[in-house]
């Protein structure tokens, strides 16, 4: 049988596995935004874990509104970098300067 | 065999995650990507999540994968400058994600979440339905949180389409204008004398 460990060490090692995506590909944009699905995905399966081995459906519940959630973030961040990459012809995240913050 | 097929997809799935992260073009990344959803999805039937498994599929490779690579095949993007930093800071990330991992499974490992600890739940019988408990939740307990959902969808429309739509090269209404107008502005009455037919049979103006 399959433990709920197995299940969230998986989880862990994909969350850390998109941390590292996020320090080494810090230049490009797109990735980034890869690594944050990878990230969400992790979370996810942690919660399905949880509400298998509980027997609680609302778990479930969760997932479903994290993945629209999701869904909404990735159009709009993808209509941002059209936006972005429309103005400076480039996604690369050190070019961001324009704000001077 | 439930235990080697799930290290098998657990096996996939790192590994198209490592290539996500590694890969220098980002369409292969994507496509990388595609592969660890559907692998996930695999994954959460084992968790007996059938529903989400397939909305999975059908929200995540469907839409929002196509969608990045619709995106990256639009932008014509130099990687060159892009990479620059990728073994720079690998070391750090690998030292980041490595302290992450370490904490997590110290926390989370067999220890505290084993089989002995957390008891596998019994199997649910064969007229049990994944989605129609779920429907249930959804439109019964929940229904607030999902309506609040439908409006954060429509607001990400709308979001999306301004942020992208091209200023002056569209036809534009303007109600107020159309509200303001009048008939003397669209419709000219020219008052001219009537010309009797000439000799030739055409008529002259």
């Amino acid at each position: 049988m399959i433990a709920l460990s197995d299940y969230l060490i998986l989880g862990a090692l994909l969350f850390s596995l998109s941390v590292a995506g996020i320090f080494i590909n810090r230049k490009n944009i797109i990735i980034l935004l890869m690594c944050i699905e990878l990230m969400l995905l992790a979370v996810n399966l942690n919660f399905l874990a949880f509400s298998h081995f509980t027997a609680d459906p609302a778990g479930q519940i969760f997932v479903f509104f994290i993945l629209t959630v999701a869904a909404a973030e990735a159009a709009i961040g993808l209509a941002i970098l059209v936006v972005l990459f429309r103005n400076i012809n480039t996604i690369n995240v050190a070019k961001l300067n324009k704000l001077k913050g | 065999m439930e235990q080697i097929l799930f290290y098998c997809f657990a096996f996939i799935l790192l590994f198209s995650a490592t290539m996500v992260i590694t890969v220098r073009n980002p369409v292969r990344a994507a496509l990388f990507l595609v592969l660890a959803f559907f692998t996930s999805a695999a994954i959460w039937l084992f968790l007996g999540a059938e529903f989400l498994a397939i909305t999975l599929v059908l929200v995540y490779v469907g839409a929002v994968m196509v969608l990045f690579l619709f995106v990256v095949m639009m932008l014509d993007i130099n990687l060159t400058p892009l990479q620059e930093g990728f073994t720079t800071y690998l070391p750090l990330g690998i030292l980041v994600a490595g302290l992450i991992t370490v904490e997590m499974i110290t926390v989370l490992g067999a220890a505290h979440f084993g089989l002995e600890v957390v008891a596998a739940p019994s199997a649910h019988g064969a007229d049990y339905s994944n989605t129609k408990e779920l429907g249930r939740l959804l439109y019964t307990v929940y229904v607030y949180p999902f309506e609040i959902a439908s409006v954060i969808l429509t607001v990400a429309i709308v979001a999306a389409i301004t942020l992208t739509l091209r200023k002056g090269k569209r036809k534009t209404q303007d109600p107020s204008e159309q509200v303001k107008v009048r008939a003397k502005d669209r419709v000219r009455i020219v008052k001219m004398k009537s010309v009797k037919k000439s000799q030739d049979g055409e008529a002259s103006s």
